[in-house]
């Protein structure tokens, strides 16, 4: 490459390496503005940052009502009518496990987008389908769980605790679902479409709802299932 | 299918719903058989429904929003009639009847009427302000509309099939559990309002991703027009406090639903934390409305004043401190519900602080006003007359901010007074200042200028009339929401209020002819050159209407107040801007998505 005679594409090659994604990194300083990345005056953003920064408008809404359900139990945490305390019904070993699976999938799933990243179709599709599947043993757990509370008669009519209880491990659960059924879509549309701009764009939105879920899953396992388990 | 429905939910019996529903049906069906026969339908398909353009979506949403502040204002007159005829008698409503109708009057007024037309007014204005080609996501941007739309649908089927609430525009626990109210009225509430809360949330997204990341080259923060700067305020609540309306309206959904006990008063449920909830959503809602319609005024003072607005920094901070500061102001709602002395005061003392922003941007209007070339026409006698109404509401607000005071006027007539001086006197009065002053961009013809001050001194007469009586009622000790009354010592000030109800129906006859005037003399009001005020921000610099794509090359802007600074130095030089190079540019194909999703029954099964 001859450096000497091309300055203005040495520059856009140094451009590219140094903020592939046209984040602006480089446009707070003394240096020249980054254009695509809608700073200050430099115009409109790229429309890939533009998905990206939408999505995570949504989510940090998504994250305000997931903070109503945490303020609903936090207010009916001992409200629990003459019934099962929140101590009496958490079952320690069985969330660590799903926390694990969770928290494995979201490492599986930034290890996909490496792989968009590379736009290497295979192994997209094989870290997509692990976090599938690790998404699945979670989702099953937690079902198992619901499934033997209620056997015990401990169900969400029972009191103002079980009410915010399953409301709250449940409205993430229904995520997590909602997320499984999304990857689907995604592998499906990575193998037919391929890499396409917009599908690319898509997964970018995936990853991040992902790996939301697990920041409320974290917020879910210490408040609702440790903290409760010590009362 | 129909679930709790069956025919019994007709109401066959009861004439008033009944006649309206047959006229309405009767109405609607005119409207599509002209369609269909006038062949219609493909224009309409392809132009406004499948249409993502954010100007057409926005001329949508105020179209909706219009219709139902009618709606919402036949309820008015209903109530208002009823209070006056039922003085020591039943009245011609029936109390489950009356109880709908204040339901319905705030329900519509807030989230269906007035919601849409400040959606509206951000989807129309922002991307032209910001000099760029449409919103972040103009699918999506559909998708919101139709859902407030389908939303809006739902609280109207109700006046025909079944009931609505009758708890009130909040539906306070244990009142609206199933236990007290087993009938579909608070359901309708449940769904319409959870479904037009989505839109509006995606339209928020929409507006925050618009303006901090879609600024045409050169337009930095500090340059943006006030209004873009109040559509962003109020878009950040929106996405800070819909999402709490959405887990308010799902627990309630779940209690009524399931047998959950988030709300109910047995086994450990709390109705308390209802009212916390809503009301975390309920006041930055009336900030999220008033705040673009400060952005209204602050575009109409300095363009009818001929001076930039006086203070545009100072502006700005008081914009972004009432934003933050409405998060923190909504327990004034219940100071009598027990909190404690404590907490009280602080939400006493953070309801005063806010009004100090908003008294800075009344200073601001002021000033822009003072030594400028003021023009007394339309848009800024509204802008005018707002500024006294709103003074009048600010002041009685922060005396009922006041704790031991509000203790005395809560759900009083002084109550229902003072937020309507502020909503109607602020939003409403800024929503037709604004038809008037963008209605040529949007349609290219003027409004007739006769018919408009008209309409604005009937409605301004009107609205005093109708208004300062309730102040005095509450402080005479009547409370709101009374079916009929037993103290003749009210009836004078009912009547009065009645008779200012009655110019406001001039009023709004004022406004119809006016729409229907200009319409016919569109030819003599068209505007040729698309700047018929004299503007000073980029929407002038297009034509109107504009080009669906509004700028044929995106603009470079160069200091504050972009449009007049290009006119200028046209004056200046002597010479218009150099001829640009065009390029290609991409636009977003229209998209049927939205429409699908809002009304298709299979949508939500099979996308």
């Amino acid at each position: 490459m001859t450096n000497i005679e091309l300055p203005a594409s040495q520059e856009a090659i140094r451009r590219v390496r140094e903020d592939p994604h046209r984040l602006g990194h480089r446009a707070h300083g003394a240096d020249e503005p980054v254009e695509g990345a809608g700073h200050g005056a430099t115009g409109p953003a790229s429309k890939r940052i533009l998905v990206g920064y939408g999505f995570w408008i949504f989510l940090l809404s998504d994250i305000v009502m997931f903070s109503c359900f945490f303020a609903a139990f936090a207010v009916q945490r001992d409200a629990t009518a003459g019934g099962p305390t929140i101590g009496e019904i958490v079952d320690i070993p069985r969330v660590a496990f799903e926390t694990a699976a969770l928290l494995l999938s979201s490492y599986t799933c930034m290890l996909s987008f490496a792989a968009v990243n590379a736009r290497n179709r295979l192994w997209t599709e094989i870290f997509l389908f692990i976090t599938g599947l690790l998404g699945l043993v979670f989702v099953l757990l937690e079902l198992q769980e619901f499934i033997e509370l209620a056997m015990r008669g401990i169900t969400p009519q029972r009191s103002g605790m079980l009410t915010s209880f399953f409301g709250l491990v449940g409205l993430h659960g229904l995520h997590v679902t909602l997320g499984g059924m999304w990857l689907a879509t995604m592998m499906a549309q990575v193998l037919i479409k391929g890499f396409r701009r917009e599908v690319v764009h898509r997964l970018i939105c995936f990853n991040l709802f992902w790996h939301a879920l697990d920041i409320v899953w974290i917020g879910i396992f210490t408040i609702v299932y440790l903290m409760g388990s010590g009362a | 299918m129909f679930g709790k429905l069956d025919l019994s939910a007709i109401p066959l019996s009861q004439p008033i719903p009944l006649i309206t529903s047959a006229v309405v049906i009767l109405l609607a069906l005119g409207v599509l058989v002209l369609i269909t026969v006038k062949g219609w339908w493909p224009y309409l398909w392809r132009d406004w429904i499948t249409s993502v353009d954010h100007k057409r979506i926005g001329v949508m949403y105020c179209l909706l929003g219009v219709l139902m502040l009618i709606r919402g204002f036949a309820d008015a007159i209903m109530m208002r009639t009823q209070q006056a005829v039922a003085i020591n008698a039943p009245g011609y409503l029936p109390p489950e009847h009356y109880n709908q109708i204040f339901t319905a009057h705030g329900t519509i007024m807030i989230l269906f009427g007035a919601m849409p037309l400040v959606l509206g007014f951000m989807n129309f204005l922002v991307p032209l302000q910001l000099g760029v080609r449409d919103v972040a996501f103009p699918t999506f941007n559909s998708v919101g509309f139709w859902l407030t739309a389908s939303g809006a649908l739902l609280v109207n089927v109700s006046l025909f099939i079944g009931e609505f609430a009758r708890t009130g525009w909040l539906p306070y626990p244990p009142l609206s559990e199933t236990a007290y109210t087993p009938g579909v009225g608070v359901d309708y509430y449940l769904w319409a309002v959870q479904i037009s809360g989505v839109g509006t949330l995606i339209t928020g997204i929409n507006i925050v991703t618009t303006v901090l990341k879609m600024r045409c080259r050169g337009m930095g923060y500090l340059r943006m027009p006030v209004f873009c700067w109040t559509a962003l305020a109020s878009s950040l609540l929106i996405v800070a406090v819909f999402p709490v309306l959405t887990a308010t309206l799902a627990m309630l959904t779940l209690d009524r639903y399931l047998g959950f006990h988030y709300f109910t008063n047995t086994a450990g449920g709390n109705p308390m934390m209802f009212v916390n909830l809503v009301w975390a959503w309920g006041h930055p809602e009336v900030y999220i409305l008033v705040l673009p319609a400060f952005g209204i005024f602050s575009e109409i003072f300095p363009t009818f004043s001929g001076k930039p607005l006086f203070g545009y920094r100072s502006m700005v901070a008081a914009t972004l401190f009432i934003c933050v500061v409405s998060l923190m102001v909504w327990l004034h709602h219940f100071f009598t519900m027990g909190a404690g002395a404590a907490v009280n005061t602080f939400f006493g003392i953070s309801s005063s602080i806010i009004a100090v922003g908003t008294g800075v941007k009344i200073y601001n209007w002021i000033f822009t006003m003072y030594g400028g070339r003021v023009r007394f026409e339309t848009p800024m006698l509204w802008s005018m007359g707002f500024i006294f109404t709103f003074i009048i509401g600010g002041l009685t607000g922060v005396l009922l901010a006041v704790p031991p005071a509000d203790f005395l006027t809560h759900n009083s007539m002084f109550l229902v007074a003072h937020f309507h001086n502020v909503i109607v006197g602020g939003v409403v009065f800024a929503i037709f200042a604004g038809l008037e002053f963008w209605f040529p961009k949007v349609f290219g013809f003027r409004l007739h200028e006769g018919w408009g001050k008209t309409a604005f001194w009937l409605a301004f007469i009107g609205f005093w009339v109708t208004f300062a009586p309730l102040y005095i009622l509450g402080l005479q000790g009547m409370t709101r929401r009374l079916q009929h009354i037993n103290f003749d010592v009210w009836a004078p000030w009912l009547y009065v209020s009645v008779a200012g109800v009655g110019i406001l129906v001039l009023g709004v006859i004022a406004q119809v002819t006016q729409l229907v005037v200009s319409i016919r003399n569109r030819e003599k009001l068209r505007d040729v050159t698309g700047d018929p005020w004299d503007g000073r921000s980029l929407e002038w610099a297009t034509p109107s209407p504009p080009p669906f794509f509004n700028f044929a090359v995106m603009p470079n802007v160069e200091g504050e107040e972009a449009y007049w600074g290009i006119k200028l130095r046209a004056v200046e030089t002597q010479q218009l801007s150099p001829e640009p190079a065009y390029e290609p540019i991409e636009m977003p194909l229209n998209s049927p998505v939205g429409i699908y999703t809002a009304f298709s029954p299979r949508s939500s099964v099979s996308r």
